[in-house]
């Protein structure tokens, strides 16, 4: 079965119809790229995975492991192994990111049935996260983002990932606002969560990321559906060509 | 004005006057305390109870709220003693010295005034008003001119007992002293106390009210504290109003700071029916530095205003003002505050900001921050928010595993948080914040 199985998905924002019938298979263990044009709904479908108020699934169904969990909210989700790396990551003033870390990782153990952590053992799993992410342990203390420079924070969301282990990962952008070594760093952490039972899910504009990050399957989203699928040569021939094609046949 | 003079008395108001009237030869004093108690009570009867058309009380009518005034207090007896004993746990852990006052009387059995800091004087102000204690004659009364508001006009009239405390030149009272209010009697009542704490010259004092009182009786309270913070000296002043207790509950704080002091007040606020907490403060010299923050929570239909003038009656001075309110249900929250800076108080630099959090839609919040500024070189601001919780951050928290409620806990404490870590007792903090949790653990869902 498929891990994921995103089958005639139809979302409205606001009154506005944002992807119209979008379906999409990935495979356990796969990772899938989706490129396109801005506004074609891809942090729209992240966000529809997610849960987020205010988009509304009108039709269609989104499976996890063939669980529809359009019904769930966002946190019992993230239990099942949803994980949404956000686009633009929120600053939260005043939460610990410690807090924060140790408050997501109990609560999602906690739903699954398992014991909390205990300090010294979560202490560890975050050192050796955050050291391989090269995120300092003096940023942690302070509020979530609070401070943190674009980059760091697309770090600290993968560094949330590495710690929350879940099993499909949805990447928004991940890519954008990272310098040449920081997309290194950030590609390798991708990578090292790379595993038979996990799948992913990588938005990107560029060509770039996918080159450390390398794609089983490359999608290009137009206008709300799923307008082209291929093999990461895909991305080459975009890099080249464009999305003017397919803004023409979606029109 | 004339036509501003009401004939038509009200019955709390009528039975305010009988309690005075009845209560006068008993309550302590000299002819110099009756005079004052006398001319204050003249003072308040021409006016009444504040209410809507009050511009300093529009939010808290009182003379709608306050149906019918209860009778004075009586003398708490051995078994309002005993049900005292568990008041002011919220600050079990701090080793403060505790001073008890039960309904309204200081109860030494249960105070503890041994060992007192070399510098420190603590007496009982129902004592020190029968004495003529020479601390009263020059500032009772004095601290702060209130002009005339009419909770202190009535707590000048009627109070009872209370605290005098000083702290004398460049003395250190190292441990924190609470003063511990607590309501007891069974059927309401009305309570009136006052204190006065003179912090001298250089001088170092940790002050902590908590006022409190029986759940779902509802006592009317009146409290006012006037303190005198010296020249270089550095005072810290918490105030709690907690417990479930039904009161109605109206405070004054009247601070006069010296120059060159450290004056840092806190007020906090989860108890009580109805709550006015007013704060009068006066810089009388430069180079003050002070914090003055408050967190309110409010659920059920609970209704709590914070009033808060900051007169710059000197220049130099910074002062930082931070007000939370956290409402829930059909709470209503108030905040005024204005800051005057008066002509020639050059170089004053003063902000505040006063933040609102609705829970529920059926909440109000409503908030006044003012500046009167007299003088041209200064730096103030102030500012208002009023909102429901960013549902971006809760989806944030949420995507990430954190239960609805578990996150909206963590954001509620990040806003109050802000205004708690003000306070630099660790002890104290931590205690505020653990009740900020539980406090949010018993909302309903
Ligand atoms: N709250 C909203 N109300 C109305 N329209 C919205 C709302 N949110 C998003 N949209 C619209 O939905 C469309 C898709 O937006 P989305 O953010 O999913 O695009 P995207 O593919 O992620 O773009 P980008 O590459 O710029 O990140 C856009 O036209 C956007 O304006
Ligand atoms: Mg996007």
């Amino acid at each position: 079965m498929a891990m994921l199985e995103i089958k005639n998905l139809h979302v409205k924002v606001d009154g506005k119809q944002i992807l119209n019938g979008l379906n999409l298979t990935v495979g356990k263990g796969e990772v899938h790229a989706i490129m396109g044009p801005n506004g074609s709904g891809k942090s729209t479908l992240a966000y529809v995975m997610a849960g987020k108020a205010g988009y509304e699934a009108t039709d269609g169904a989104i499976l996890l492991d063939g669980e529809n969990v359009l019904e769930m909210q966002p946190d019992e989700r993230a239990a099942k192994g949803v994980f949404l790396a956000f686009q633009y990551p929120m600053e939260i003033p005043g939460v610990a990111t410690m807090t924060f870390l140790r408050t997501a990782l109990n609560a999602q153990r906690k739903q699954r049935g398992e014991a909390e952590l205990s300090t010294p053992d979560f202490l560890k799993l975050v050192r050796d996260a955050a050291g391989k992410l090269e995120i300092n342990m003096d940023m942690l203390r302070r509020g979530v983002n609070v401070g943190f420079s674009g980059g760091e924070k697309k770090r600290n969301e993968i560094l949330q990932m590495a710690l929350l282990q879940p099993r499909l990962c949805v990447l928004d952008e991940t890519d954008s606002g990272l310098d040449i070594d920081a997309l290194k760093i950030v590609s390798d952490g991708v990578n090292r969560l790379r595993s038979p039972d996990r799948s992913m899910v990588v938005i990107t504009h560029y060509q770039r990321l996918l080159d450390h990050i390398v794609p089983d399957v490359v999608h290009v989203l137009s206008k709300g559906r799923i307008v082209k699928t291929g093999g990461k040569e895909l991305a080459h021939e975009l890099e080249a060509s464009g999305y003017a094609q397919f803004q023409d046949d979606a029109a | 004005m004339k036509a501003e003079l009401r004939t038509v008395k009200t019955a709390a108001e009528l039975s305010l006057a009988e309690s005075y009237a009845a209560a006068k030869p008993k309550l302590p004093g000299d002819g110099k305390v009756v005079a004052l108690r006398e001319a204050a009570f003249k003072r308040f009867d021409a006016q009444g109870l504040p209410h809507r058309r009050v511009e300093a009380w529009k939010y808290t009518d009182l003379r709608a709220m306050m149906r019918e005034a209860k009778p004075l207090a009586g003398l708490p007896d051995a078994a309002a003693k005993a049900r005292a004993k568990t008041a002011g746990s919220l600050l079990a852990d701090m080793d403060a010295r505790r001073l008890m006052f039960v309904d309204g009387v200081f109860v030494p059995e249960l105070s503890d005034l041994a060992k007192l800091e070399t510098g420190l004087e603590i007496r009982p102000l129902a004592q020190s008003l029968a004495s003529g204690d020479p601390l009263l004659a020059t500032h009772l009364g004095r601290v702060v001119p209130s002009d005339g508001d009419p909770a202190v006009t009535l707590n000048t009239a009627l109070m009872s007992d209370g605290a005098v405390i000083r702290v004398a030149a460049g003395a250190t009272v190292e441990r924190p002293i609470h003063l511990v209010f607590v309501a007891t009697a069974e059927k309401p009542v009305s309570i009136f106390t006052r204190s006065l704490a003179v912090v001298e010259k250089g001088a170092r004092v940790m002050l902590v009210e908590s006022h409190e009182g029986a759940a779902g009786v509802e006592h009317q309270i009146n409290t006012a504290l006037e303190l005198v913070i010296g020249e270089g000296a550095h005072a810290d002043h918490v105030k709690i109003i907690g417990g479930d207790s039904s009161m109605v509950h109206v405070s004054t704080l009247m601070a006069a700071i010296g120059a060159r002091a450290r004056y840092n007040d806190f007020s906090y606020t989860t108890g009580g029916s109805v709550v006015r907490n007013q704060l009068f403060l006066r810089f009388d010299g430069e180079g003050t530095l002070a914090n003055i923050r408050g967190a309110t929570l409010l659920k059920g239909s609970q209704h709590a205003d914070v009033t808060m003038v900051a007169d710059h009656a000197a220049g130099g001075c910074q002062c930082r003002e931070v007000f939370k309110t956290v409402l829930d249900d059909k709470s209503r929250g108030v905040f005024q505050g204005k800051i005057i800076v008066r002509q020639g108080s050059q170089k004053t630099d003063a902000k505040m900001m006063t933040n609102s959090l609705l829970l529920s839609d059926e909440a109000e919040a409503n908030q006044k921050p003012e500046l009167e500024i007299f003088a041209d070189d200064v730096q103030c601001g102030h500012g208002a928010t009023s909102g429901a919780l960013d549902e971006n951050l809760k989806f944030y928290l949420m995507a990430r595993g954190i239960p609805e409620k578990e996150a909206e806990t963590l954001l509620v404490q990040a806003f109050v948080g802000d205004a708690i870590e003000g306070v630099e007792h660790a002890g104290l903090r931590d205690a505020l914040m653990d009740d900020v949790v539980a406090w949010l653990k018993a909302r309903g869902t």
